[in-house]
Formats: C-alpha cells, sequence, structure tokens
C-alpha cells in the first residue's frame, strides 16, 4: 500500500514534471529546476520506450534546453556576480554540458572583464613619450585592488568550480592546464604594464614611493602565488622589482655624474667670473669645501633613498636578491663605487684634454681656468673617498651581517684609495706640468725676442721675472689653499743671504772658469768636473707630493729648466751676460722660499748663469755687490 | 751592449767641447759613423768623426777643423761620403749671423781612418769648404737639409721666414738659389726646424714654425698643409716615417711626442707624453719604422715600440740582410696579434740635455745620442725586440 501510494507520487511528480519546471523557469528557481529535472532523468530515459514517458521526456528536455540556454545567457552576461556565476556554471554542470566548453566560456567572460581593466591601466600610462596621468603608487594600488584582485576571485571561483569541487576531479587536470595559461596571458601583459610604468618612473629625488608601491606590487603577487602555485608570479614579479632597483640605482650614478659636473661648472665660473670684476677671486678652499659638502650631501641622500630597498618593513626586502647582490653589486660596486670612478675618470679626462688644442685666442686663461679647477676636483676625489669610507659600507645595507657581505664581495675600500690617489695623483702632476710650462713659455718669449748681444748695461731686473715670482707667489697662495706645507730641508733663517754669497762667488767660480779665466783651465775644468762629481744630477721631474712644497718645487724646477735652455740657445754680449746675472740673482732672491730643496734653485740658477757664461762673447761678469744692489733697488 | 764615448777632450786640450749636432754620415751603409760638431764660442770648432767598431766595442775618433763658427746644425749628403753641410754661427763686432756651408773632408777621412786617436790629434785637419749658401738678405739659418736618397745636388736650408731650395753644381762649387718661399703673417715667423719627405719623389718638405706645422710642395714651393697648434708650445723637430706615406712625428716644449696622418690634420693619430722637459729630437728607426726614438733636455733618451701605428702592424719578415735597400720593402702578410704600443728603454746615461739622437745609417738596430757636455752615447736596440721584430 505504502510502496503503491509512493509509485503513484513518483508518477504524478513526473507527469507534473513539464509543468513545475515551466513554472521554475518562470520563477528563475533554476537550482530547482535542475534538481527536479536530474531526479526524473533517469527513469524518463529508462521508460522512453513508453509514449506517455516519452513525451514528458521529450516535453522537458525541451524546457531543460530552454534553461540551458538561459543559463548560458545568464553566463555569458555576467551581470551578476561570482556567486551567481558559480551557480549557473554548477547547475550546467549539472546538466552534462561539456566542461571544456564550460571553462572556456567561463575564462573567456573573466578574461574580457579582466583584460578592460589593463585597458584602463594601460590608458593611466598615458601616451607614448608623454607623462602617466598618475604617480606610481596610485598606479599600482588600481593595478593590485582592480586586476590583482579580480583575477585572484576568478582563480579561486574557477578552481572552487572546475578544479576542487567534489566530484569534479575528472575535469582537473584540463581545467588546471586552462587556468595556466590565461593567467599567464593576463600576467604576462600586466607585467608589461608594470614595467613600462616603472620604467617612466625617472625621477631621482625621494624614492620612497616607488618602493612602497613596489612592495605592494609584491605583496600582492605573493597572495596570488599562494592561490596559485606554479604560475611563477611571484619570481616574475621580484625579478620585475629588481629589474627596476638597478635600473633606480643606474639612474642615481647618472644623476650624481651630472651632479659632480654640474659642480665642477659652477666652480669654474666662480673661479674664472669675479676674477675678471674684482681683485679677490672666492677662497678656493671655500669652493672645495663647498663641492666636497654638497657631494657629500648628495652621495647621503641617494644612499639613503637607496636604502629604503632595503627596509625591514619592505616585504622583499628579504629575497636573496636584495640581501646579497643588490647590497654589494649594484648599490656598493654599481653606485658607489661607479660614482668615484666616474669622478677619477674626469681627473683623467682633465689630464688628457688638450686644453692647447682649443681657441687659440685665450690659451692662457683656459689654461689657468683648467689648472684652477684641477686642485679643485682633486679635492673632490678626496671628498668622494672620506664618503666612500664613511657611510659608504654601512648605508646600503641594513644590518651588520649584510655589511660585512658587501665588504667581502666587494672591491676593497683600499683599492677604491689607491685609485682615487693615482687619480689625483696624475691631476696634480699635470697641474705642475701645466702651470710650469705656463711659466717656461713667459721665460722662453723674453729670452728669445731680445738681442742679447747689443744690450746696454743691466740697471734693472727684467720685468718678466718680477712675472715670475708674481705668478709663483700667486700659485703658492692657491695651493696653499688646498694642501699642506710640507717638508723643507733644514734651513736657519738667512740662509738666503748665506747662500746668496756662496752662489755669487764662490759656488760660481767652478762653472764660470774654463771660459773665462783660461790662463788656468786645468784647474778650473778640473774643478768644474769634481764638481759635477759631488753635485747631485737634477732630476726636471720626481714625482709630486701632496704639499705645497713639492707642487712649487716641481713647478720651479721646470721653469728654471726651460731658463737654462733658453740661455743655451742664444748668444750674449758682456752686458747680456750681467743682465742674466741679475736676473738670476733676483729669482734667487725669491724664489728659494717656495720650494723644498733650495740648493736645487741655486744649483739650476749656477747653471744658467754658466751657460750664459759659456754662450758669452766678452765674459766679464757683474760685481757680486753691484748684482745686489740692482737686486734689492727692484 | 753599450757603448759610450766622450768627445770630451783628451789629456792634452782641456777646453770643454760642448756639442748640440749629430748626424749619421748618411751615404755610408757599411760602417757605423756618426758626425758631431761642436759648439764653443772661444776656441777653433770641431766636428768628430766617430767611428764604432760593432765587433770589437772600440770607438775611433778623427777630429776636423771647422774654424768657421759653432756649429749649430750638420747634416751628411746622401750621395757623397765626404760631403756635408752644416749651419753655424759666425761673429763679427757685437753680431750674431747663423750661415750655412757645404764642405768636403779629406778624402782619406770618410771611410774612417783606424789609426791610434792619439796620432790624429797631433795632425789635425781641416774641412775644405764648397761653397756657402749666401743667406745675408734672408736670415739666420736653421737648418740644411739634403734630398733624400738623392744625388746630392739638392739641398733646402730654412733661414727665418724663408724656405730656400739649392741646387749644387759644379761639382758642389756653387750653390745656386733655384726656388724659394717665404712665410707671410703677424709677427715675426721664424722656422726652427724641417725635415724632407722621402715620399712622393721627394716633392713635400714639413716645417715647424712657432706651434705650427707646414708642408711644402718643393716644386711649386706651396704651402699644402697646416697643422695650427700641433703642439701646445714650440715644435722642436719633425721626422717622417721612411715606410710609410703621410705618416709624421713631431715633438715639442709641451714635452710631447705626436704622431700626424698629414690627410687629416685635426688631431694626432697618437701622442706620447713621457718626457718631462722639452723633447728636442725625434727619429723613426730608418727599416723598422715602429721604433722611434725621443731626447729630450730631461737628460733621458727614450725608444718607443709604436708599432700600431707602423708600417708593420703585425711584425715584419723580411730577411734583416736585404734591409740595405730602403726602397724594396716588401713584405708579407702573416695573421698575428696587433702588437701593443709601448716604451721599450728609458735610457739614462746622460747627465745633460740631450739635443740629437739619430739612427746609424749601416746598422738599423743602433743609435746614437749626443748631449750638450759632449757625451755621446751609443746604443742598440734590446736584443730579444731585434729578434722579436724579425723573427
Amino acid at each position: 500500500m505504502l510502496g503503491v501510494h509512493t509509485l503513484l507520487r513518483k508518477l504524478q511528480f513526473l507527469l507534473e514534471l513539464p509543468a513545475r519546471l515551466t513554472r521554475c523557469v518562470e520563477l528563475e528557481a533554476y537550482g530547482t529546476a535542475v534538481r527536479y529535472h536530474g531526479r526524473a532523468r533517469a527513469v524518463l530515459h529508462h521508460y522512453r520506450h513508453l509514449p506517455s514517458f516519452h513525451g514528458i521526456q521529450a516535453d522537458c528536455q525541451v524546457i531543460m534546453a530552454g534553461l540551458a540556454q538561459r543559463l548560458r545567457q545568464r553566463f555569458r552576461d555576467g551581470g551578476s556576480g561570482a556567486k551567481d556565476l558559480a551557480e549557473c556554471v554548477e547547475l550546467l554542470l549539472e546538466l552534462e554540458e561539456p566542461a571544456e566548453e564550460l571553462c572556456d566560456e567561463f575564462l573567456a567572460h573573466a578574461g574580457a572583464r579582466l583584460a578592460a581593466e589593463l585597458d584602463t591601466l594601460e590608458a593611466e600610462l598615458g601616451p607614448p613619450g608623454g607623462a602617466p596621468t598618475c604617480d606610481i603608487l596610485e598606479f599600482t594600488d588600481r593595478g593590485c585592488n582592480s586586476f590583482v584582485g579580480n583575477l585572484c576571485l576568478v582563480i579561486a571561483s574557477y578552481q572552487e568550480l572546475f578544479v576542487s569541487r567534489a566530484g569534479a576531479a575528472p575535469i582537473a587536470p584540463m581545467a588546471r592546464a586552462k587556468l595556466a595559461t590565461f593567467v599567464e596571458g593576463l600576467l604576462g601583459r600586466y607585467f608589461g604594464l608594470v614595467e613600462r610604468r616603472v620604467q617612466l618612473e625617472k625621477g631621482v629625488g625621494d624614492s620612497s614611493l616607488l618602493v612602497r608601491a613596489l612592495d605592494r606590487f609584491h605583496r600582492r603577487l605573493q597572495a596570488l602565488e599562494q592561490l596559485l602555485p606554479g604560475a611563477g608570479a611571484a619570481s616574475e614579479g621580484t625579478a620585475i622589482v629588481e629589474r627596476a632597483a638597478r635600473a633606480r640605482v643606474a639612474q642615481y650614478l647618472q644623476a650624481l655624474r651630472g651632479f659632480y659636473q654640474d659642480c665642477l661648472t659652477d666652480v669654474r665660473q666662480a673661479l674664472a667670473a669675479p676674477r675678471l670684476a674684482s681683485k679677490e677671486g672666492p677662497g678656493l678652499a671655500e669652493l672645495l669645501a663647498t663641492v666636497s659638502a654638497s657631494l657629500l650631501g648628495q652621495v647621503k641622500a641617494v644612499l639613503g633613498y637607496v636604502h629604503l630597498f632595503t627596509a625591514r618593513d619592505v616585504a622583499f626586502s628579504n629575497k636573496p636578491y636584495f640581501k646579497g647582490e643588490f647590497c654589494s653589486q649594484a648599490v656598493r660596486e654599481g653606485l658607489v663605487v661607479g660614482f668615484i670612478r666616474a669622478v677619477c675618470g674626469t681627473a683623467q679626462q682633465f689630464c688628457e684634454a688638450p686644453g692647447e688644442m682649443g681657441v687659440p685666442s685665450s690659451p692662457e686663461s683656459r689654461l689657468k681656468g683648467r689648472g684652477r679647477s684641477c686642485p679643485g676636483s682633486k679635492g673632490g676625489v678626496l671628498a668622494a673617498l672620506a664618503v666612500m669610507e664613511a657611510p659608504g659600507s654601512p648605508a646600503p645595507s641594513p644590518d651588520a651581517s649584510l655589511a660585512l657581505q658587501a665588504e667581502v664581495a666587494g672591491t676593497p675600500g683600499s683599492v677604491l684609495c689607491a685609485e682615487a690617489r693615482a687619480a689625483a695623483q696624475r691631476l696634480l702632476t699635470h697641474y705642475v706640468r701645466v702651470q710650469g710650462l705656463a711659466v717656461s713659455q713667459m721665460l722662453r718669449k723674453s729670452v728669445e725676442t731680445r738681442d742679447w748681444v747689443g744690450t746696454i748695461e743691466p740697471r734693472t731686473v727684467r720685468a718678466v721675472m718680477k712675472r715670475v715670482v708674481e705668478d709663483t707667489t700667486a700659485i703658492d697662495v692657491q695651493v696653499g689653499l688646498l694642501y699642506e706645507e710640507g717638508v723643507r730641508k733644514a734651513q736657519s733663517s738667512d740662509s738666503s743671504k748665506r747662500t746668496f754669497s756662496v752662489y755669487s762667488s764662490s759656488r760660481q767660480q767652478g762653472r764660470y772658469a774654463p771660459s773665462y779665466t783660461p790662463s788656468a783651465p786645468m784647474d778650473t775644468n778640473l774643478l768644474s768636473n769634481i764638481q759635477k762629481l759631488f753635485s747631485e744630477r737634477i732630476d726636471i721631474f720626481s714625482p709630486v707630493e701632496f704639499n705645497k712644497v713639492s707642487v712649487l718645487t716641481g713647478i720651479v724646477k721646470i721653469s728654471l729648466k726651460s731658463f737654462l735652455e733658453c740661455v743655451r740657445l742664444r748668444t750674449f754680449g758682456r752686458f747680456g751676460l750681467q743682465q742674466v746675472q741679475v736676473d738670476c740673482h733676483y729669482l734667487q732672491l725669491y724664489l728659494w722660499r717656495f720650494v723644498g730643496d733650495e740648493g736645487l734653485v741655486h744649483g739650476l740658477l749656477d747653471e744658467i748663469v754658466a751657460s750664459a757664461a759659456h754662450r758669452c762673447l766678452d765674459p766679464v761678469p757683474m760685481e757680486p755687490s753691484v748684482v745686489e744692489v740692482i737686486c734689492e733697488r727692484g | 751592449m753599450l757603448t759610450r764615448a766622450r768627445i770630451l777632450p783628451r789629456a792634452r786640450e782641456l777646453q770643454v767641447m760642448l756639442a748640440r749636432a749629430l748626424t749619421p754620415q748618411t751615404a755610408e751603409t757599411d760602417a757605423i759613423r756618426f758626425l758631431v760638431g761642436t759648439q764653443s764660442l772661444k776656441y777653433d770648432n770641431q766636428i768628430h768623426i766617430i767611428d764604432f767598431d760593432d765587433e770589437n766595442n772600440i770607438i775611433n775618433k778623427n777630429v776636423l777643423l771647422h774654424q768657421v763658427g759653432e756649429i749649430w746644425q750638420i747634416s751628411a749628403s746622401p750621395a757623397d761620403k765626404g760631403v756635408l753641410a752644416t749651419c753655424y754661427n759666425r761673429t763679427s763686432d757685437s753680431k750674431v749671423m747663423t750661415c750655412a756651408a757645404v764642405w768636403r773632408m779629406p778624402k782619406e777621412l770618410e771611410s774612417g781612418s783606424h789609426e791610434s786617436p792619439d796620432d790624429s790629434s797631433s795632425n789635425t785637419q781641416t774641412l775644405e769648404l764648397l761653397c756657402h749658401l749666401d743667406n745675408t738678405a734672408r736670415g739666420n739659418m736653421a737648418c740644411v737639409m739634403w734630398e733624400p736618397m738623392g744625388d746630392g745636388k739638392k739641398l733646402i736650408s730654412l733661414a727665418d721666414n724663408h724656405l730656400l731650395l739649392w741646387d749644387l753644381q759644379e761639382s758642389s762649387s756653387k750653390a745656386v738659389l733655384s726656388n724659394s718661399a717665404a712665410l707671410e703673417g703677424k709677427g715675426q715667423l721664424k722656422f726652427t726646424s724641417g725635415r724632407w719627405s722621402p715620399h712622393h719623389n721627394c716633392t713635400q718638405v714639413a716645417t715647424a714654425n712657432d706651434t705650427t706645422i707646414r708642408g711644402w710642395d718643393t716644386r711649386s714651393m706651396r704651402q699644402i698643409y697646416c697643422i695650427e697648434n700641433a703642439h701646445g708650445q714650440l715644435v722642436r723637430d719633425l721626422d717622417f716615417n721612411p715606410n710609410k706615406q703621410y705618416y709624421l712625428a713631431s715633438c715639442g716644449d709641451d714635452c710631447k711626442v705626436k704622431f700626424w696622418d698629414t690627410r687629416n690634420i685635426n688631431e694626432p693619430v697618437k701622442t706620447l707624453e713621457e718626457h718631462s722637459h722639452w723633447v728636442w729630437n725625434v727619429r723613426y728607426n730608418h727599416s723598422h719604422d715602429q721604433l722611434v726614438l725621443t731626447g729630450s733636455s730631461d737628460s733621458r733618451v727614450i725608444l718607443s715600440n709604436m708599432v700600431s701605428i707602423s708600417s708593420e702592424p703585425f711584425g715584419h719578415l723580411v730577411d734583416d740582410d736585404e734591409l740595405s735597400d730602403q726602397e724594396d720593402h716588401h713584405q708579407e702578410e702573416k695573421t698575428k696579434e696587433p702588437l701593443q704600443d709601448s716604451i721599450i728603454a728609458t735610457y739614462e746615461e746622460h747627465e745633460d740635455s740631450v739635443y740629437a739622437v739619430e739612427w746609424s745609417s749601416a746598422d738599423p738596430w743602433l743609435f746614437a745620442s749626443l748631449s750638450y757636455d759632449g757625451r755621446l752615447v751609443i746604443n742598440r736596440v734590446p736584443r730579444t725586440l731585434k729578434y722579436h721584430i724579425l723573427l
């Protein structure tokens, strides 16, 4: 009885099914309809040879086809939320629609929406070559919230529907593969956009925005990675962050170089301009200090910015790249070392730049400007070196272990020191050479253009000698602003007086003798040779040290040697010789104070007078006392 | 393997002989012989003929008197061993004039006599004057150049701002001015040195005045190129690469040695800055032009190996014996690594400024340098380098 009753109810259910389904569809209770149909389907299928059942089945199939149509329509429209969608898919699957098609449809649908989001993002990049419409943080935020967020949702629901749902096991591998390609495509485009945006970030100021944006970007990708392991989203994202960081560092280096060049230009202008207006130029030491300070500040600021990349609260800072390579390679080697090398390179260029090749009208002034900026930039090198030594290694790496790592991997500070020192040495050598040759030129012109045979008896020191002393004094003052005094050979306070008497009497005799006392040639020649034995060979160019005395010694040596060469090319009359005597004595009175070893100046001056005597037709020297009087009067 | 020769006085001659003029005996291709001219305002000047006996490492010297004045420049005829030209100072009253003349040395000295030095001093011989290069109207002679590889009949002399081309006639007893050019411009222009190019049929000459290098065509006596500001300061000397057309070396008071391609005068091909004072002399080796000698008033002589701009950038493969004939210079290309330019050696034997360096005309591996104090040093190219170049 009960059995019959149940059977009857079942029969009634079947008979009423088309009507019920229609009503359900009308009410949009698709779920119920599908459930009803699912219950009846097997029976209907089984008894389909009975005409009445067959009729019902046909009716149901028509209704269900309509339902499926509706569901698909709804699925396609995508107007409803993810939940609705999921329901749709679930129902469709139950209606035994082909899963593959559904996956495709689902993804195509989601893809369209995501692509639209990417389009908006792309629009925010601005026109090619133009400025982006929003800052990078905003951009990343938008990207993260809309695109990455939705992508996550899509992935999650997809996985729920096709992969992890109970009963979805048979279609899971296919579904997973589809998802992977789908995500890959979208992420690829997204990364492309992000990279483009990051590249637009050309500013060299504060990098905190960039770092925060990158951090957010990175975190979101981390979440994505958790959702979909194996898609490589995180690693690709990290790579982008690394590239961004590297590009940033390169930009900073460029900016630092530019800044250094600007500094040098400023210094040059500062040195050149007021010189014309007033007598008093700006303090070289002050300028140097300013340049050093601003360079130091700039480097520090940049290091500070770079430091943000490795801050603790930034998620990607504990990636192996940022822990190791970034500190040691990119920042230390690339940025700091690179900058110092650039400074050295600039110094090198100063040496090689043939200032003489330039405008012939103002070689003098150009040389001077260059010459002056040389010690300036030299100081810059040292300043940069100081920066390197002090905050250089700790700053780029947040903790001590990293600092250590950087220290080990990077070029050791000593190498840099040596490099900078070598560059400074080259500069200084060049400076000495340029200044020495400038004074030489003056002396050469003065000797070449004079008729030394027919000249009148000397009454004064020639103006050019005063000029030489003036110039040397000026150089002395300049160099004195930058360098320590340096070591001199011990000397007593009245050494100039004493050596003078030696110089103009006995010392001179030796070289003079062969020519003007031919009565005793044997002795004098012997004397001359013996003297040569004991006097050290004068090395015209010994290495310059970083002190004032050494620099000045170099310049004076070159100048006097040039004077000697010029004298040897001319022929002198009696008064010509005497003029040289007077000039040399004058130089001796003033030049000894600049050099480390005054014996050297005396030696060279002796040689000049001796050479003049050799080249003299009537070598009668002037009385030392007269020479003295003339010089003191001058 | 170092030989030093001091042309300083022997015990009986007591004057200190200063010198700045040096030349190889150009026409001599067997014996190693150099001529040195002295500078003295007090005593008779001399030309010393220095013979270097390579095998026994002995130096022989013969002295010729050059009584007209101190010698500033000397050059030997490329065709006749016995003929040479000098630029010398003549002083009269309170006037100093630099003149030039062509001389012949006594026949028996032409090929060097190998008597002991003591004997030769007892009968010092005198040069025979062939002719003067008359420059009374044109100022001081700076230098005299023979036509390279010519028949010894053509000379060019530089006098103040004039470039003078001379023909020697009647067996060199008459010098006829055949052509001349003058340098016009602001101020007092003065040639300091010049060099006659062995290329282009010997129709080109390069001159230096102040910081400028000029090239001249000897047929038209017109300027063909002009390198303004070739050096920062005065240009002291020039030399043509004997094996590579258009290549020219210059040196000057800016301590630099520059190498030029005269077809592109805007920039030197190479610059050396090894000396610490004026560079007075630069000389290409006649056979192996990568070897470049420079002498400077920092008392140093530097031998450089300028392979990268030489005619043999991949090394040289010709047998040494064939080298006496300079024009016949075949070279087989063999793929070798291009060599690096380098300083081969710095010679510091001199105690005074070195004003002249010259390669021997007979032995391509041998050169002499002369410093103001009269010391002549003969050196060889290091053996290892020699073999490196030859093999």
